[in-house]
């Protein structure tokens, strides 16, 4: 029996912000029919067991508790749900209340993610967010006590920011006692609002200051970078995420769900509509793609070796020499510079 | 036999796009030459590239019978690069067609090949072309052709070459009015070499124009330059389609397969006769057509480089005027320094190359050939910035010149002339044809070269025309501009220009290349200098920061294929010191035009 991760996307939003490049819109279907795709995508996916669960989207905490309820019975007929394993769910301020979360931890969800993504009002509105700092810090709140495992996402280097202003920001976000947190410096994806509007990040000077300051005060606070933008205290890192980076399978379910599955790469359309009409498409991938997937995720992990057989030993030594990696007996490892430039050093090293 | 008297060897000569291949169809058809199943449009324009871009590039012949006539049309190429071409050709028949859009009137290369045709003592016919089209206006075009050129336009045909109007009066017109050739039958076999071409199953096919006597199958005959003899195995004419003969008489024009084994041995204008009895004297012949734009060609792959010798060898053998040597750059490795006609010859060489053989080709800004008289006294031809001496050693510099014949609307004439003088112009004449202006300039060909033509063409939205022909030497204050990219010379970039324009040229080099580029981890200055003294500098600012946020599940696939990318791009960088430079940069940092 082969062990996965299983991912299911959920495609709606209250609103769509500006910065996200994500499948999803604010249209509401017919929620009947999209659980006829939901079941289509677990019938045809393979058995095993699942080691984890994550709810993505879109805002999947806006999904009702029959709704959940529906996908949790249908996932329990198809897999075998390992004990312990982490089943999180993403949520929003704004769309979701103490009663939901009791409802859904009762279904099965042990870890929340909330989409806080900052604690400056000002920044919220460029943000886009519909909700106030303080129903999200009432949310983080209401999610410590219903859930043994909290994340909040958090978003900077927003134009303008300075070091002082994000120093602050942070600090108050630690002083919530949380186990994990997402901090996302802001970068402008094609496709969004953002990048129609020709809207500019901070300089890269400035964004590279706010990343080693961040480094430096995670660090501290006993909560460090185990990935370019995720933080935990130790056993706390997320056991879903953990799989992308270390290149282990993975199902997709639902609309724009990417899957690894056993040697193939899986797709799901990216709107409701074309992914209710067509099915999964499945690529073999070869050795070498799979090999230049695990190096551009496995170079992410900031507290994990990285093995060097397949690696130019020219190219480890170039690297080397700029004080991007460390090698021991086990592997190389990306310092802190090496993370700021990770895409050069990937190139360096594909 | 057909008497004299009822053979016409004409060309047609025409502006650019006029209609000459269309109207060259026609008249195939009419006399039945070919049947309406064989009849692709242009059948004259043999080569691809000539029937896309609607230009006529090597000589092609054609014989009709049009009532108890022989006419041998000689289809000429229309573009300023091949000129030495239309000459040579015209030189084979007695009388032109010369043909007008009836919508354009009179353009630039319109009088550059009347003059042409005059300089072969032609006759030379009017004939107004696309008159179906709505903006036609003949009598306006008539009265131009008349004012400007001279010729009487009482009698011409008006006609549509595409719809088929006016086509028997135009063959009437060949028959009426242009001169039968002369020539003694009797006399001693005389012949002029017109053209000649490599013909893969064929070999070296040769083109003549008999001028006296006969030509006959296995005749012994003499190629009087060279003194070389050879053995006629095969004669005819084309009709378009190869027609086997037994003799070419006088007057006639038609081809010869006689062993001749490469290209090099047949001489355009050299004169051909009889081994056992020769006539008395040669033809004039020609002096042999001079590379004007130099450029420099490397592999992109430099494992290509034996492909692409091999390619630029075949090509040759088929186009003489195409010259190369070995070249060897610090930045692209091994490749061939190729000399031109001109530019659109050069930008038809690299397209062949490209399409008929495949390569992918590194091409360096072109260039013309100077004069370095040095204070030893020697002199040499020097068309790569790279062979420039020492400047102690030049006494002088000498560039080439041309005169240039602009025609343009009205409305475009100032920002025209303001173009001229800010390259070196000098004008000759400025005249008014109509309501469309005719400027008569000297420039330097190394202007022309950069970038005249196309900044001439955007400011004037297409409509000015524009003719030139290569002028004289004149002294000049030239000087090596380098481009340094963080602190090395990059060879293939390096440029030859007149000392007011380095400046300017070496800022816009300079400021391509910044956005061509990529960034590194380090601060890059790119600059340009002359000798010591650097002229311009931009700076490439270094990364601070490269990495991507957030990548999950949904995003390895994306992340994989840009990854892939970027590593085949790697490929196709070179590498000067630390700095990498893709491969494109070498043409787009050079490229012409738009500023």
């Amino acid at each position: 029996m082969s062990d996965f991760g299983l991912y299911i996307h959920w495609p709606y939003c209250l609103s769509k912000c500006p910065y996200c490049d994500f499948a999803s819109t604010k249209i509401h279907g017919d929620l009947e029919i999209l659980k006829g795709g939901y079941l289509r995508d677990i019938q045809k996916a393979p058995s095993g067991n699942l080691t984890s669960i994550y709810f993505g989207g879109g805002t999947p905490s806006l999904m009702n508790a029959d709704f959940l309820d529906f996908l949790m019975n249908q996932i329990h007929q198809k897999w075998t749900v390992v004990q312990n394993a982490e089943i999180t769910m993403e949520a929003n301020p704004d769309a979701i209340d103490f009663e939901k979360m009791k409802i859904f931890k009762s279904m099965g969800i042990n870890r929340l993610s909330v989409g806080v993504q900052s604690l400056n009002e000002d920044h919220l509105k460029f943000l886009g967010r519909q909700h106030s700092v303080r129903s999200a810090v009432k949310c983080v709140e209401n999610a410590q006590n219903t859930f043994p495992k909290v994340n909040m996402d958090l978003i900077y280097a927003l134009p303008h920011q300075n070091l002082k202003g994000w120093e602050r920001e942070l600090k108050q976000a630690l002083k919530m006692g949380l186990m994990h947190y997402s901090l996302y410096q802001l970068t402008i994806e094609k496709g969004t609002v953002f990048y129609h509007c020709g809207q500019k990040t901070c300089s890269d000077i400035q964004a590279r200051r706010l990343y080693i300051l961040t480094d430096e005060i995670m660090r501290q606070a006993k909560i460090p970078a185990y990935e370019v933008s995720n933080y935990a205290h130790r056993g706390f890192e997320s056991q879903h995420n953990m799989l992308y980076w270390t290149g282990q399978d993975y199902i997709g379910i639902g609309p724009a769900a990417a899957g690894r599955v056993l040697g193939y790469a899986t797709q799901n359309a990216r709107s409701v509509g074309a992914w209710l009409r067509q099915e999964t498409t499945k690529e073999k991938l070869t050795d070498a793609q799979i090999q230049m997937e695990h190096l551009l995720m496995g170079l992410r992990l900031r507290q994990r070796f990285y093995p060097t057989q397949n690696l130019n030993p020219q190219a480890i030594a170039q690297a080397r020499l700029r004080g991007w990696l460390i090698q021991t007996d086990q592997g190389i490892q990306p310092t802190l510079q090496g993370i700021l430039m990770l895409n050069q050093l990937i190139q360096m090293l594909a | 036999m057909t008497e004299l008297s009822h053979i016409r060897n004409f060309s047609i000569v025409a502006h650019i796009d006029h209609g000459k291949s269309t109207l060259a169809d026609r008249l195939i058809q009419k006399c039945g030459a070919v049947s309406d199943r064989e009849m692709k449009a242009q059948i004259l324009d043999n080569m691809d590239i000539e029937r896309e871009r609607g230009i006529t590039i090597k000589a092609q012949t054609v014989r009709l019978k049009y009532k108890d006539y022989i006419l041998n049309l000689i289809d000429t190429p229309g573009h300023v690069d091949f000129g030495y071409e239309v000459s040579r050709s015209l030189h084979a028949c007695e009388g032109s067609l010369l043909v007008v859009d009836a919508t354009q009137g009179v353009e630039a290369q319109t009088l550059a090949n009347v003059y042409k045709a005059l300089d072969a003592n032609h006759e030379i016919v009017p004939v107004i072309n696309k008159i179906d089209l709505p903006a036609a206006d003949p009598d306006r075009v008539k009265n131009q052709i008349e004012d400007v050129i001279g010729l009487d336009c009482t009698n011409c045909p008006l006609i549509s070459a595409k719809t088929g109007i006016g086509i028997d009066e135009v063959l009437d017109v060949i028959v009426n009015r242009l001169p039968a050739p002369q020539g003694d039958p009797k006399a001693p076999l005389k012949a002029m070499l017109v053209d000649s071409w490599y013909d893969a199953y064929l070999g070296i096919v040769v083109l003549v124009r008999v001028v006296d006597g006969t030509l006959k199958k296995n005749e012994q005959i003499q190629f009087m330059s060279t003194g070389a003899t050879y053995k006629v195995e095969r004669l005819g004419y084309f009709t378009p389609k190869m027609m086997d003969t037994n003799e070419i008489q006088t007057g006639e024009l038609g081809f010869v397969i006689c062993g001749v084994k490469t290209i090099g041995e047949t001489k355009v204008g050299d004169t051909i006769t009889d081994e056992k009895t020769p006539c008395a004297e040669a033809l004039p012949g020609f002096k042999p057509s001079q590379s004007v734009v130099f450029c420099s060609m490397f592999p992109v792959d430099m494992s290509d480089y034996e492909a692409l010798k091999e390619a630029i060898e075949k090509l040759q053998l088929n186009d003489a005027s195409f010259q190369f040597t070995p070249d060897k750059s610090m930045a692209l490795g091994q490749g061939f320094r190729c000399g031109f006609l001109g530019l659109l010859h050069m930008e038809i060489i690299q397209e062949r190359l490209n399409r008929e053989f495949n390569l992918d080709l590194i091409t360096t800004a072109p260039s013309v050939a100077y004069k370095v008289y040095k204070t030893n006294g020697t002199e040499l031809v020097m068309h790569n910035p790279a062979d420039m001496p020492d400047v102690t050693t030049i006494r002088k510099i000498e560039e080439p010149w041309v005169k240039a014949t602009i025609l343009t609307p009205d409305d475009y004439l100032g920002s025209i002339l303001q173009l001229c003088t800010e390259r070196r112009g000098e004008q000759l004449d400025l005249t008014y044809v109509g309501n469309r202006a005719m400027a008569v300039y000297r420039l330097p060909l190394n202007e022309i070269v950069f970038d005249f033509y196309d900044r001439l063409k955007s400011i004037s939205r297409g409509y000015a025309s524009f003719d030139y022909e290569v002028d004289e030497y004149r002294e000049s204050d030239l000087v090596r501009v380098n481009i340094l990219v963080h602190g090395e010379q990059v060879d293939a970039l390096a440029f030859l220009v007149h000392r007011s324009q380095a400046e300017r040229r070496g800022r816009q080099i300079c400021a391509r290349l910044k956005d061509l580029i990529p960034r590194h981890q380090f601060k890059i200055p790119i600059q340009a200098s002359i000798g010591g003294k650097i002229i311009a500098r931009e700076d490439i600012s270094a990364y601070r920061k490269d990495v991507t946020a957030k990548c999950y599940g949904g995003d390895i696939t994306r992340k994989r294929k840009l990854l892939e990318k970027q590593k085949e791009g790697k490929k196709r960088m070179r590498q000067f010191g630390s700095v990498e430079i893709p491969q494109n940069a070498f043409i787009q940092a050079l490229k012409i035009g738009d500023e």
